[in-house]
C-alpha cells in the first residue's frame, strides 16, 4: 500500500503534464481557428473599410466579435461567468438554472430507470420464460436508436396531460434502463456454480441467495452501466427539451441560441452540458468507489 | 421425454393460435363499443399466450429454440397490440395499430426511402466511415508517442460522458442544413470511441508474440501489420458496432435541430408535431431495422476477420 502512496505524486505529474499540454494545444488551435473563421466577417462588418487596419486590429476584433462564427474561448468563459455571477440562481439567464432543470429530469429518470432495470434483471434471472422471451429483445434494442422514440413519448404523455418533468424523465428513464438491465443480468449470473451450491448447502432461500450472493457480485457490473446510463440520460433529457417548446433546460437553451444566432450562448450552453454530463458521471463514479471499497473492506 | 414435451408444446401453440384466430373474427367493427364478451376472451387468450410462451421457453434447447421463444413473444406482442387498439378503440394519436403502421410503410415507402437515403446513406454512412477512419488513423499515428497517448486518452474517455450531440446547432450553422452538418456531428461522435478502442487494441498483442516477431527481425511496420493490427481487430469491431448505433442516434437527433425537408429525424419530429403517428412509427421501424441490420453485418464481418478469437471459436 505504501508503495502506491509514494508513487502518487510522480504518477500525477506523469499523467497531468500530457493532459495539460494536449489541452493547451486544443486551446491554441481554437484561437487560431477563431481568427481564421471570423476574419471574413470582421473585415466586412467591424474593421475600417479599404484595408485600413493592422493585423493586430484584425486579430483583436476576430476574437471579440458580437456574433462570431466561432467564439474565442475567453468569450465563452466570460459569458459563462457573467451568467453565473450576474444573475440570481432562479433567473432564466443563469445557466446553472438551466443545468439544474436538465439535471432534475435526468436524475429522476435515472433513479426510476435503474430501479426498473434491476427489478427486471432480477425477474429475468429467476424466470426462464422471461429470460428467453424478453432478454433477446432488450439486447437487440441496444443496436437500435431508441432515442428516436423520444418525440412519440412526448406526444403520448402530452396528450395524456403530463407536463413538466414527467415526459423528460420518462425519456431519460428508458435510455438508462436498457444498459442497466443487460449489465445486471450479466452480473446476477456472475456467481460461480460452486458459490450458489454453497448457499444451497447453507439452506439459504432464494431471497437470501439473491441478497447475500447475487446482488453483491453484480455490483461491479452495475456501476459501469450506471455511468453509461446517466450519460445517456443527460442526452435524453436534453433531446426531450427540444420539441416541447420548453423554456428551461440546456436543450431549450441550445435551441433558442440557434434560433437567434447567439453563437456565444450556444457555446456556453454546450460547455455547461459537458460539465453537467461529466459531473453527473463523476458523481456516479464516486458512489461506485465508496460502495465497492466498503464492500471489499467488509 | 423431450419428445412428449415438444408435442405438448405444439398442442399449446395450436390451441393458442386457434384462439387468436377466433378472437380476431369476434372483434367489433371499427368505432363500435366492445361488449364484455371480447374483453373476457381477450383476457383468456392473454393467459393462453403466456402459457404458450412458457411452454416453448421450457424446451431445453439449442440456439434456435431460444430465438423461437423471443420470436413467439414478439409475435404475441404485435398481436395484442393490434387487438388492444381495436378493442379499446385507442385513438391513432396515442398508439396506431401495427396494421396501420404497416400500411403506412407500404403507402409512403417512397417518402421513407428518400429519408433513408438522406439520413442513412449520406449522413450516417459517410460520417461513420470518416469518424471511425479518423479515430483509427490518429490511434495508429500516436502509437509511437506515449506522451500524446497519455494526454489524449483521458480526454477521449471523458467525451463519452459528454452529450456530444449537442454540437448539432453549431454544425448546422457551419455546414448548412443538408447532410454535411449531420455527418459532421456523426464524425465527432464516432471519433473518440474508435480512438480509445484503437489505442487499447494496439496494446492487446501479448509479450510473447511481440518477442517472437522481434526474433524474426521484424521491424515496427511488419509487427504492426502482421501482429498488432490483427490482434486489435476485436477491439476495432466492438468500436465499429458501438459507432453504428451512435451514428444513427447522432444523425437523427441532429436533424431535430434543423434539416432540409427530408430525413428520418426530420420525418419523426415534423410528423409527430402533426400527430401523424403512424408515419412516425414507420420512420422508427426503418431506423430500427437499419440499426439491427448494420449490427448484424458487422458481426458477420467480424467472424470472417477475427475468426481466431476465443469468443468466436467457442461457438
Amino acid at each position: 500500500m505504501t508503495g502506491t502512496v509514494a508513487m502518487k505524486p510522480d504518477r500525477l505529474s506523469q499523467r497531468l503534464l500530457p493532459v495539460a499540454s494536449v489541452l493547451l494545444a486544443v486551446l491554441l488551435l481554437w484561437y487560431f481557428a477563431a481568427v481564421g473563421l471570423n476574419a471574413a466577417g470582421a473585415v466586412e462588418r467591424v474593421l475600417a473599410p479599404n484595408g485600413a487596419y493592422t493585423t493586430g486590429e484584425l486579430i483583436a476584433s476576430t476574437l471579440n466579435m458580437q456574433r462570431p462564427v466561432l467564439p474565442s474561448p475567453h468569450q465563452v468563459v466570460a459569458d459563462l461567468y457573467r451568467s453565473l455571477v450576474d444573475w440570481p440562481l432562479d433567473s432564466p439567464r443563469n445557466l446553472l438554472y438551466h443545468a439544474g432543470v436538465t439535471a432534475q429530469s435526468t436524475l429522476v429518470g435515472f433513479v426510476l430507470g435503474t430501479l426498473l432495470g434491476i427489478v427486471l434483471a432480477a425477474a429475468i434471472v429467476h424466470s426462464r420464460t422471461l429470460d428467453r422471451a424478453l432478454l433477446p429483445w432488450i439486447v437487440a434494442s441496444q443496436t437500435v436508436p431508441v432515442l428516436a422514440i423520444a418525440p412519440i413519448v412526448l406526444v403520448i404523455l402530452g396528450s395524456l396531460g403530463f407536463e413538466g418533468v414527467a415526459p423528460k424523465a420518462t425519456i431519460a428513464m428508458y435510455l438508462c434502463f436498457f444498459p442497466v438491465t443487460v449489465a445486471m443480468v450479466q452480473g446476477l449470473r456472475a456467481p460461480q456454480r460452486i458459490e450458489t451450491e454453497l448457499m444451497h448447502t447453507y439452506a439459504a432461500s432464494r431471497l437470501q441467495t439473491f441478497w447475500l450472493l447475487r446482488l453483491p457480485s453484480a455490483l461491479p457490473f452495475l456501476f459501469p452501466s450506471l455511468r453509461v446510463g446517466i450519460a445517456a440520460g443527460v442526452v435524453g433529457a436534453m433531446v426531450a427539451e427540444l420539441p416541447t417548446g420548453a423554456q428551461a433546460g440546456l436543450g431549450a437553451r441550445l435551441l433558442t441560441g440557434s434560433y437567434y444566432g447567439n453563437t456565444v450562448g450556444i457555446w456556453s450552453a454546450l460547455v455547461m452540458s459537458a460539465l453537467l454530463g461529466a459531473g453527473l458521471t463523476a458523481a456516479v463514479a464516486g458512489v461506485e468507489r465508496l460502495v465497492l471499497r466498503r464492500g471489499s473492506a467488509g | 421425454m423431450s419428445g412428449r414435451r415438444a408435442i405438448g408444446c405444439g398442442v399449446w401453440l395450436l390451441v393458442a393460435a386457434f384462439g387468436a384466430a377466433l378472437l380476431w373474427r369476434w372483434l367489433p367493427e371499427p368505432g363500435a363499443q366492445a361488449g364484455p364478451g371480447p374483453l373476457l376472451a381477450c383476457a383468456a387468450l392473454l393467459l393462453l399466450a403466456g402459457r404458450s410462451v412458457q411452454q416453448v421457453a421450457a424446451l431445453d434447447g439449442r440456439r434456435w429454440q431460444a430465438l423461437a421463444t423471443a420470436a413467439l413473444f414478439g409475435l404475441w406482442v404485435v398481436y395484442f397490440w393490434q387487438v388492444g387498439v381495436m378493442l379499446f378503440d385507442v385513438p391513432r394519436v396515442l398508439l396506431p395499430a401495427p396494421s396501420l403502421i404497416g400500411s403506412m410503410l407500404v403507402e409512403r415507402w417512397d417518402t421513407l426511402a428518400a429519408d433513408f437515403v438522406q439520413t442513412v446513406l449520406k449522413a450516417v454512412l459517410i460520417g461513420w466511415a470518416l469518424g471511425s477512419g479518423l479515430g483509427f488513423a490518429v490511434g495508429v499515428a500516436i502509437d509511437r508517442a506515449p506522451f500524446l497517448q497519455r494526454g489524449l486518452l483521458p480526454l477521449a474517455n471523458l467525451t463519452s460522458t459528454v452529450p456530444l450531440v449537442a454540437v448539432a446547432p453549431i454544425a448546422v450553422m457551419w455546414f448548412g442544413f443538408d447532410w454535411q452538418s449531420k455527418a459532421a456531428v456523426v464524425v465527432l461522435m464516432t471519433f473518440f470511441p474508435m480512438l480509445v478502442a484503437t489505442l487499447a487494441g494496439l496494446q492487446a498483442a501479448g509479450k510473447l508474440e511481440r518477442e517472437l516477431m522481434h526474433s524474426y527481425a521484424a521491424g515496427y511496420t511488419r509487427t504492426l501489420l502482421d501482429l498488432r493490427l490483427p490482434a486489435a481487430m476485436p477491439f476495432l469491431f466492438s468500436a465499429l458496432k458501438i459507432n453504428a448505433t451512435l451514428a444513427l442516434i447522432g444523425a437523427i437527433v441532429a436533424e431535430f435541430f434543423g434539416s432540409p425537408t427530408v430525413g428520418l429525424g426530420f420525418r419523426i419530429s415534423t410528423e409527430a408535431a402533426r400527430m401523424n403517428m403512424a408515419l412516425v412509427w414507420g420512420a422508427i421501424v426503418v431506423a430500427a431495422a437499419t440499426g439491427s441490420l448494420a449490427y448484424a453485418l458487422l458481426v458477420l464481418l467480424e467472424r470472417r476477420v477475427a475468426f481466431w478469437h476465443p469468443s468466436i471459436r467457442a461457438e
